[in-house]
């Protein structure tokens, strides 16, 4: 086994442990400070957009706004099926099929 | 506890996992078939859903792991991806008093973005014990387990896996995630900002600085809104 696969598993499993414990293990002892709460609300709608804007607007190191660009349409139907079923697994295959579609017939 | 207590608690926490089962396997899956791709082997594959267990965050590794990234910006976007549940888990903190901190230090291991989801519906209609909660999370954790594996093995046998849709996956999977983290308009600001600096900056630098850059500046960004808006209506009731 690659020792940096092994290295990148073990720290992985380290920084996605701690945010998960701590809250339960300290939250009910230490209060964290409401700034900081504020701003790490808002992390997680930054992070995602940030990893999925170049998926669907870029294409090989490019900005791709057009309609030949099968990921940017079907993130239209992904997030229509997000908003309204607000669930993960019915949004994943919509997005799957429309691609799927989108190649067949485009 | 009586005998069958635990017993029924622990068929319900088994019986609520149903939902998450059926929305790992297909994701699971992809992700088994594109880690293989990107060069995982299967046994690593295993290794990081047993350890790791973080569905989006998987998908990353693999494809920064191809993209020959550094360990250490695979660990820091895995923890600004991850960071969310530390909001999951300190809202879920208030309904699960009656287990100890220390078990409820390990069980914190398993709440994922769905099993959250499940344990929030269940624990504010009524309180649950541990054994409802081991029910529900050893048994999602058995289905990310199998379903990565499984698509790891069909990876060998897939030459193709965009023609089945799998390299969307994971963009599906992040805008199901996003659409359930937003909560308010502001929100809404702070993900276009974001979008524009990530792209803005993948565009002018090398490697995956984008992510971590784009993630800290429009945050701060959303709590200078939140200032802002404040003193303004501070100063509108003055």
């Amino acid at each position: 086994m690659d020792g940096k696969v092994l290295t990148v598993i073990i720290g992985m499993m380290i920084v996605t442990y701690i945010p998960r414990m701590l809250p339960l293990a300290i939250l009910s002892r230490i209060n964290i400070s409401k700034g900081l709460l504020n701003w790490l609300s808002y992390v997680p709608v930054a992070v995602l957009s940030a990893l999925l804007a170049p998926e669907i607007l870029m294409k090989d190191g490019q900005l791709q706004i057009n309609l030949s660009n099968t990921y940017l349409l079907a993130a239209i139907p992904c997030f229509i099926a997000g908003f309204y079923s607000k669930s993960i697994f019915l949004t994943v295959v919509t997005g799957m099929v429309t691609v799927v579609l989108l190649d067949k017939f485009i | 506890m009586v005998r069958s207590e635990i017993r029924s608690e622990l068929k319900e926490g088994i019986q609520a996992a149903l939902p998450v089962v059926f929305g790992y396997f297909p994701i699971g899956m992809a992700f088994g078939v594109l880690a293989v791709q990107s060069g995982m082997t299967t046994f690593e594959i295993f290794l990081m859903s047993l350890l790791v267990y973080a569905g989006s965050a998987q998908f990353i590794a693999a494809g920064l792991l191809a993209a020959q990234a550094s360990i250490g910006t695979i660990v820091l976007t895995t923890f600004l991806v991850n960071s969310r549940h530390l909001l999951m888990t300190a809202s879920l903190a208030p309904y699960v008093r009656n287990i100890n901190a220390k078990l409820l230090s390990l069980l914190s291991f398993w709440v994922t973005d769905e099993t959250y989801a499940i344990s929030m519906g269940a624990v504010v209609k009524q309180q649950k014990s541990k054994w409802y909660f081991w029910g529900l999370f050893i048994t999602s954790h058995l289905a990310w387990l199998s379903s990565t594996v499984l698509g790891s093995v069909m990876g060998n046998f897939i030459p193709e896996p965009q023609r089945f849709g799998l390299d969307f996956a994971l963009p599906a999977m992040f805008i199901a995630l996003l659409v359930l983290q937003v909560r308010h308009k502001k929100a809404i600001a702070v993900i276009v900002i974001s979008a524009a600096l990530s792209i803005g900056i993948k565009l002018n630098l090398a490697g995956s600085w984008n992510i971590i850059l784009a993630t800290v500046i429009s945050a701060t960004i959303g709590v200078l809104i939140d200032k802002w808006m404040e003193k303004s209506s501070q100063s509108l009731s003055a």
